[in-house]
This record gives structure tokens, C-alpha cells and sequence, in this order.
């Protein structure tokens, strides 16, 4: 595959409740920050394609997609949106890049959960409508809770493990500047909490936050033109396990395998252990070990508990803070791990793999193989 | 397998799972809109201009689509405009059907000439005759905002009762 | 013969879709699930060969599903593989098969299903009340609009600015439920005289009854593969030569309404692709997107088959007829055939796929044909999609 770089990033909010800017308006704060962070790129002459990722019930709009051109830059352009998550969004960039259809393509998604009165109910309108949904469970939390009390059975990780990964990317959010979740607890902290549902404490449960981010891809061939320091994706792939709830698998991310075998084959990547970050979806804290288990690194519970996936250590898994410290903006999560890890390149680092989850109730997931 | 169509008596005889979504939002309105409501509570129609192409944005918008800058300046435009096209509704947003025709189209609002693409525009009812509509006479008159009592104005698209035939 | 030579190739083996009506006892799973099963029965293939699948699904709430892309993917023959949703409103069925082309030109995948459903007969009280959460939140839904006015408006700022009749236009309602007699899929195929139309209830003047396409359930599917494997399963694959889309402005209020730039843009970049310059001349056949009459006219002229304001002099001398210059909606239309949004957007593109193909039976055009086009609408007056495919 020819290579497909990120030349430009911005974002705008992290906040819990952006109040004074409607979600227009922080989109086009995102964009304007993406665009100049590409050399001062002008997007109504210099962008082939844009693709927001947004789904009407986050919106509260039937059909969100009728505002996605203005604010980035896309009105009378060829603008589309994915229902889905950001990082299935840059894997459509990429395609469109590689398939010859554009250079440029920007990418965007945001998240304005402070909108949404009945957040839980509406994640609920996700079950199925004929029989999930009419079991009428008394918290949306049920299936994670599910998947973790599976991926603890297996003997291996235990609540005091889930407990470090809740303490550990809590900490590592405080060096972020959009981290407002962000605190120095330790384990011990942790564990004393009571339970939301077992094996979850509230700290255990990432919270929704506000925020829009924009990415701006480029071909290889013009890449240079926005940015002396591109960071490339040299593999994409993205997933979904089944998404009838029944019949998918519990207790392992099997759609994040799934993608990461086709990130990893596009890439040609050995081994995960190689790279120097990780950056995976954990809005659930027992997710960060079972995403990291399905990118394909063994004795995850061993490494955690010896300090390998810490910040500075041989592997840092999410040492932007990860969702828990910085919340997740719906659709846009994936977004954020992605502009974790390029900042976190751009920094110096030389290497990082991206994965991302839809949250319940699905089972679809991305992964993003990245250098500087 | 094949798929199997339904008539309305028919689904008397299969289970119905009834369930009402329970998605309830509060929109913020931001920096444009807010700004724009409260114009209306004081009968003003306000728009956002963008000083590198001259574009006016009725309803008002914090940045130029086509220029990709902030807009920087309020403007006031007029409540007088033309209308561009208007439509008679005999049925409600459920599909009920309406004993009076609703009346609503758009209206280009001065500052505007009648070669411009886009212009300050406002989607509203217009007061006038259903023949005025069907014999298309209401196309191109200008009209003025009838606007309610300033005591019954809470800052929304309804402080505004119609457009009407100056 | 493919002529496109700068895009990897990508060709058309199969499609399938449901019969289209007002209600199915069906689930969305199974509908997505039976218009699949028929396009890998076209094209040969079992499930465990395709390796990516695409979903188009227009608004979630008609079906009353959130994420419903996430949902459909276990109808959709998406389980265990990369699996995605795109949307553009009205304009989602083209956009699954222009999605479907990319996902296989960029080398990505080899073998990509397209699935595009919608059940519209779920929603209560009736189907239109699903369509006022399309509007601005704030400035325009506390109006209480319904869907029809949108098109009203803008079928009345077209016949005022093109001076067009009302009896012309109803002439595509006679054309289109004319045609989908023949297609064994539709849901309103029939004879109606232009007199029925403008007889039948007013809903929103200009808006009448037989204006307007029905609420449908239904689906549709296609499989796309790369050219050396299409070859491999069939000697007449259709080339997929020329794709495009636009997105214009959310502020429709504050725009001119008697023609569509945004189509205008969306088809000179896929004729750009595909090498066509004369448009008129090149396309053999079409299929604009037709929920209401106007708009079949409206989207010929945007789609340069017909000058500005011209579209209704050619289709009343049958320029556009079955057995014209340029048939125009062979299959019976949105307004024929039936509208589950997203699915009757892919139900065009496989018409066209059939006309090319020779496999239309009774819809098969009289001409020859080489180069077909099949385009779709959506969202707020803004956007829309265009596909040129060739044989
Ligand atoms: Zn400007």
C-alpha cells in the first residue's frame, strides 16, 4: 500500500459541558486549528475529499450529515459522512487516497454528549429493538460488565489489575492538556471505591466528554507540501466481531484481532512488542488489557503488573491518559487515541499502534499502524 | 426464504414490540444563534458578515463557508425581504390532514439583489391567501415580519408570527 | 469494454435486492439479509468469499434503531469482517456503491458487498413525523415542518423560475409508474393519466399525491470485485468508470432552489472520471432520483442530460421514454418502484447495472447501450451522488 500521512491535527473542547459553542462552531475551532497546523493549508482549494463520522442519535438530527460540510471547509465539495467510528473514517481517507481519488482528505468527528438529556437511553435504542432492548436492563453498563466478569474468569487478571490500568492512565492525564478527567490516584484508591456493577467501580467507567477533532490526511506524493514532519499510517484495518449480541464473543475483542491482522499484514509489522506506544480504547478499565491481548502481545496481566505498559517503560500503553483520564467523545474517540499517539510521535517518540472500539453495544473496532 | 408483505389488518396477527424512544436533547444554540434569539426578542434580525467576501449569514454563522475565516462583524439586515418561493400545507408534521393550509416559504432578506446565489434567508410562514400560492402572485412581492407583542418574544424563530405583504 | 484506465479496475457481478412495499413482516436484519443472499446467488459467490462489506442506511430512526449500521451487519453477511456505514441522507444508495468502488479500487479489498436497507413502516404515528428531527433544532423545527414542504418549496421555486406546468411534470409520475409494470420488485407500477395526478389529494401545493413516491420497506445488495477477479465469474462484468459527490451548503433558506449546483458538481466529477464530455451524447441510459416528479426533471437538468429549464419540453416529446433518446428511470423510479430510502438508491444503480448487462428483461431498454448513469439525492436540498458505469 502506498503510504498515507497525517499532516495536520486539531481538536477543540475535552471539556464535560462546552457550553458556549454549539457543535457547529467547535467543529470549525477543530478545523481551523487542523488547517493551520498543515502548513496554513487553505481547505476550500487545497482538500479533495471530507468525511465526518457521526451518528444521528448523538446528534439529536435526523440525518446530521446535512451539517457536516460548512464548518470544515466542505460546502459544495465532496463531502460524505461514516456512520462510525473516527478511525474507520481515516481508514475511508486512506482508501480514497489510495484508490487515486484524492490527495488531500480531511477527516473529522466530534461529540456533544452534554447535549443529550437521556444519554443512557439513548445508547439503549443500540440493543436490539425486538428482545435486547425489551429485557429493559436497569444500566447500559450490563454488557461491559458481562465482558469483564468473562475476561476476569480466565484466571489470569484480577480487580486489583483493573484497578492499576484505572490508576495508571489516570495519572499519565494529568501531562495532557485534554484530560479533564485526569487524577493522581493509586490502586489502593481504586479498590476501596464501591461497586457501579461488578467488577466495575465508577472509576472503572470512562465518562463522556465534549469535544470535535479534525485530521487532515495526505498521499505520500504530496505530503511534504503540508508538513516537514509527517507521521505515516502504514496499515488500517477495521472490524466488527457480530453484532447481535448473543452471538459474539465475550471475554476477548476478537473485531480488534480481526482488524489488527489486517493492519499488521498492510504494514508488515512482526511483532506489536517493536513499537513504542500503544494507544487503545479503555472506556471500560478492563477493555486496555483486552484490546492489548487482541493487538496480539501475550501476557498482558504479567507486563502490566511488572510496570512494562507504565509511561517511560518499555511499552507505554496509553501515556496520554488513555479515555478514562480524558473521556471519550463518542464517535470521535478513536480520533482522540490517533492524535494522542501523533503528538506523542511528534514528540519523538518513533512508533505507535492505534486501536479503537465503538463502545457497547457493538463489537466493531479499528486499528492504525503508525511512524514518524 | 423469501420476504413477506403486510397489510394493516395483518398486523393484527403478529406480535408488535412498541417501544417509544426516550431521546431528549438541549441544543446549544452557541455563539451565532444565542445572539441571533435574543435579536428577535427585540425585533431585530441579526446576521453575521464576513468582511473578506462581504457574505451576510442569516441566520448568522461564527465563520464563512466559502472563505473558511471567522466572520467578524454583526449586521442588522432589514425584516423586509422577497419572497422566493412559498408552498400551501393541507397536511401536519404526523400527516394529519389541516382543515386551513399552512402557509410557509422562503424569504431573501434585504441587503440582497435578486442576482445573488446565496443571500440572508429565512425559512417562515407566509401570511397570505392560499390562491395567492396556487396562482404563484406571492412570488417575488416583498414582505415585512409581523412580529408578536414584544411582552409574548422568548427569543425564538416564533417571536416572529409571518411574513407579510407590505 | 472498460475504458477507464487510470483507476484500478472495478467491476459489477452480481445484485440483488427484495421486492419493495408498504410493510414486511420482515426485520431489517432479514430484509438486508434476503437482498444479499440474491446478489451472491447472482454473482456466484458464497459469503466466506467477500472480505469487506459496506452498509447504506438512511435515517436511524425510522427504523428506531441507534447505530443501525452496527445492527444491519449481521443481515448484511457482516460478521467477522471490516464492515462500515456510509450516509449522505437521500443520496446514502449511491454512496454504498461509490463506497463499495473505493474500498476495492484502493486494493483494500478484493470481493466488497454493498447492502443498503430501509423500513420506514415502523415509525408511528406515521413515517413523516421521523422527518421533522431533519430540520436546524433551532431555527427551524420549532416551525413544525414536515418532510413534503421541503419539496414543495422547491418544486414551486422550480416551476416559477423554468415557467414549468404542473401538468408537465406529472407526466414523469405517468412515465415511472408506467414502467415499473414491468419490474416484478415494485410496489406502484400501473397506468395513471396525468389527469389522476393532478386530481389526487394536495398534500402541500404544489405537492399532490400521485406527486409524490410511497413509504416502503425494502433492500437492496450488489457485489463489487477487482477486474482480474471479476473475469474469473463472469464474461460480462459492468465497469464501474466514474464516481463523484457533493455536499452544498446546510443554510438552504439563504439559496437559489430551481437548480441543483451541488448535482451539477457531484456529475461533472464523475464524467470528469469516466472521460465523458458530451454528456447528452455519451449516457444511453439514466436513473435521476425521483421521490417526487419535479425532482426527475430537476436532477436531469443538473445531471447536463437537459439545459437549464429544458428537461420538461424533452421528456413531454418522449426524449426520456423507454424507447427514447435517453430512457430515463427505466426500472419504474422511486415513484414505480417504491422508496426505502437508501435501498431504492442502490435499486437505481442496480437497474442500471442490469440495463448494462442485458439482463433487464422487461425493463431492458430498446437501444443499445454502452454507458449508464444513476444518481441520488438527500439531505437538506444539498447533496447528491452520481455513478457511471459502462459495459
Ligand atoms: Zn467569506
Amino acid at each position: 500500500m502506498e503510504k498515507v500521512a497525517v499532516v495536520g491535527v486539531g481538536w477543540y473542547g475535552f471539556s464535560p459541558h462546552v457550553h458556549d459553542l454549539s457543535f457547529r462552531e467547535m467543529m470549525f475551532e477543530a478545523a481551523s486549528r487542523a488547517y493551520y497546523d498543515a502548513g496554513g493549508m487553505d481547505p476550500r482549494k487545497d482538500v479533495d475529499t471530507f468525511i465526518s463520522c457521526q451518528e444521528d442519535f448523538w446528534e439529536g438530527i435526523s440525518i446530521s450529515d446535512e451539517f457536516a460540510p460548512d464548518p470544515i471547509g466542505g460546502a459544495m465539495r465532496p463531502t460524505m459522512t461514516v456512520a462510525g467510528d473516527g478511525l474507520q473514517g481515516v481508514a475511508h481517507g486512506v482508501m480514497q487516497i489510495t484508490s487515486g481519488l484524492a490527495d488531500v482528505v480531511v477527516v473529522e468527528s466530534h461529540a456533544k454528549p452534554s447535549d443529550i438529556i437521556t444519554f443512557s437511553d439513548v445508547v439503549k435504542l443500540s440493543e436490539d429493538p425486538i428482545y435486547v432492548r425489551s429485557a429493559k436492563v436497569p444500566n447500559i453498563h450490563f454488557v461491559a460488565a458481562l465482558d469483564a466478569t468473562k475476561f476476569l474468569s480466565r484466571g489470569k487478571a484480577t480487580r486489583a489489575d483493573l484497578a492499576e490500568v484505572v490508576s495508571k492512565n489516570k495519572s499519565a492525564g494529568l501531562s495532557s492538556s485534554k484530560a479533564p478527567y485526569a487524577a493522581r490516584i493509586d490502586k489502593d484508591y481504586v479498590l476501596s471505591q464501591d461497586y457501579v456493577l461488578t467488577p466495575f467501580t465508577r472509576l472503572d467507567i470512562a465518562q463522556p466528554v465534549d469535544a470535535a477533532i479534525v485530521v487532515v490526511l495526505a498521499s505520500e506524493t504530496v505530503a511534504r507540501r503540508f508538513s516537514d514532519t509527517p507521521i505515516w499510517i502504514h496499515g488500517i484495518g477495521f472490524a466488527t466481531d457480530s453484532s447481535n449480541l448473543e452471538l459474539a464473543t465475550l471475554g476477548e475483542a476478537r473485531y480488534m484481532r480481526l482488524a489488527a491482522e489486517r493492519a499488521y499484514l498492510m504494514a508488515g509489522v512482526e511483532s506489536p512488542l517493536k513499537f513504542r506506544g500503544i494507544f487503545v480504547d479503555d472506556r471500560y478499565s478492563h477493555k486496555e488489557l483486552e484490546h492489548l491481548e487482541a493487538l496480539g502481545i501475550t501476557d498482558v496481566v504479567e507486563k502490566l503488573r511488572e510496570g512494562y505498559f507504565h509511561p517511560g517503560s518499555y511499552l507505554p500503553v496509553n501515556p496520554k491518559g488513555g479515555l478514562l483520564a480524558k473521556g471519550y467523545p463518542l464517535e470521535a474517540s478513536g480520533l482522540s487515541l490517533l492524535l494522542d499517539a501523533v503528538e506523542y510521535m511528534r514528540e519523538g517518540e518513533e512508533s505507535a499502534i492505534v486501536g479503537s472500539w465503538r463502545g457497547f453495544f457493538t463489537f466493531t473496532g479499528s486499528v492504525a499502524v503508525m511512524s514518524r | 426464504m423469501t420476504v413477506h408483505p403486510l397489510k394493516e389488518e395483518d398486523l393484527k396477527r403478529h406480535p408488535v414490540v412498541e417501544d417509544k424512544p426516550k431521546a431528549r436533547y438541549s441544543y446549544t444554540a452557541g455563539q451565532a444563534l444565542s445572539v441571533f434569539l435574543n435579536g428577535l426578542k427585540e425585533g431585530k434580525i441579526l446576521g453575521r458578515k464576513c468582511t473578506k467576501c462581504g457574505r451576510i449569514y442569516v441566520p448568522p454563522r461564527m465563520y464563512c463557508e466559502d472563505c473558511f475565516v471567522p466572520t467578524s462583524l454583526w449586521v442588522e439586515v432589514k425584516d423586509e425581504g422577497v419572497v422566493m418561493t412559498a408552498v400551501a400545507s393541507f397536511i401536519s408534521w404526523t400527516r394529519e390532514r389541516l382543515d386551513h393550509p399552512e402557509i410557509v416559504g422562503t424569504i431573501r432578506l434585504f441587503p440582497s439583489t435578486a442576482r445573488d446565489y446565496v443571500y440572508p434567508g429565512l425559512f417562515h410562514r407566509i401570511c397570505c391567501s392560499y390562491e395567492d400560492v396556487r396562482n404563484m402572485t406571492i412570488f417575488g412581492k416583498i414582505v415585512k415580519a409581523r412580529w408578536k407583542p414584544r411582552e409574548e418574544r422568548t427569543g425564538s424563530i416564533n417571536d416572529i408570527e409571518c411574513f407579510e405583504v407590505v | 469494454m472498460r475504458t477507464n484506465l487510470r483507476f484500478r479496475p472495478v467491476a459489477v457481478i452480481g445484485a440483488g435486492m427484495t421486492p419493495f412495499r408498504r410493510r414486511m413482516l420482515d426485520t431489517p436484519q432479514e430484509l438486508a439479509w434476503e437482498a444479499s443472499r440474491r446478489a451472491l446467488d447472482e454473482a456466484g459467490l458464497e459469503l466466506r468469499d467477500v472480505d469487506c462489506v459496506v452498509i447504506g442506511s438512511a435515517p436511524d430512526a425510522f427504523d428506531g434503531v441507534h447505530m443501525k449500521g452496527e445492527y444491519l451487519a449481521h443481515g448484511a453477511g457482516g460478521v467477522r469482517k471490516p464492515v462500515s456505514r456510509v450516509y449522505v441522507g437521500g443520496a446514502t444508495g449511491v454512496m454504498t456503491a461509490i463506497s463499495a468502488w473505493y474500498h476495492v479500487a484502493s486494493g483494500l479489498c478484493q470481493k466488497v458487498l454493498a447492502v443498503a436497507e430501509e423500513k420506514m413502516s415502523p415509525g408511528r404515528p406515521h413515517p413523516q413525523s421521523v422527518f421533522r428531527y431533519i430540520w436546524d433544532p433551532i431555527t427551524e423545527k420549532p416551525l413544525n415542518p414536515n418532510l413534503i414542504w421541503i419539496f414543495a418549496m422547491e418544486m414551486h421555486r422550480y416551476m416559477n423560475v423554468n415557467r414549468v406546468s404542473k401538468e408537465d411534470i406529472a407526466l414523469v409520475s405517468v412515465k415511472n409508474k408506467r414502467n415499473a409494470k414491468k419490474n416484478q420488485y415494485s410496489q406502484l407500477g400501473g397506468d395513471i393519466t396525468v389527469d389522476d395526478v393532478l386530481k389526487s389529494e394536495v398534500l402541500v401545493w404544489p405537492v399532490q399525491l400521485l406527486d409524490v413516491s410511497p413509504v416502503s420497506d425494502g433492500a437492496a445488495a450488489m457485489v463489487l470485485v477487482s477486474g482480474d477477479i471479476a473475469r474469473r465469474y463472469t464474461d460480462t462484468p459492468i465497469w464501474v468508470e466514474g464516481v463523484g459527490w457533493t455536499l452544498d451548503n446546510t443554510s438552504w433558506p439563504g439559496r437559489e432552489l430551481a437548480y441543483p449546483r451541488y448535482l451539477e458538481n457531484a456529475a461533472r466529477m464523475a464524467y470528469k472520471m469516466a472521460g465523458i464530455e458530451r454528456p447528452q451524447k455519451e449516457i444511453d441510459v439514466v436513473e435521476p432520483y425521483d421521490p417526487f416528479d419535479y425532482k426527475e426533471l430537476h436532477h436531469l437538468e443538473g445531471l447536463l442530460l437537459a439545459k437549464k429549464g429544458e428537461a420538461p419540453t424533452l421528456m413531454r416529446e418522449g426524449f426520456f421514454d423507454v424507447d427514447g433518446e435517453i430512457p430515463s428511470s427505466p426500472s419504474g423510479g422511486l415513484l414505480g418502484v417504491g422508496n426505502p430510502i437508501a435501498a431504492a438508491g442502490l435499486m437505481k444503480t442496480i437497474s442500471i447495472y442490469w440495463q448494462l448487462k442485458g439482463t433487464a428483461g422487461g425493463m431492458q431498454v430498446k437501444k443499445s447501450v454502452h454507458t449508464g448513469v444513476a444518481q441520488a439525492w438527500g439531505d437538506l436540498m444539498q447533496a447528491s451522488t452520481v455513478i457511471v458505469m459502462r459495459n
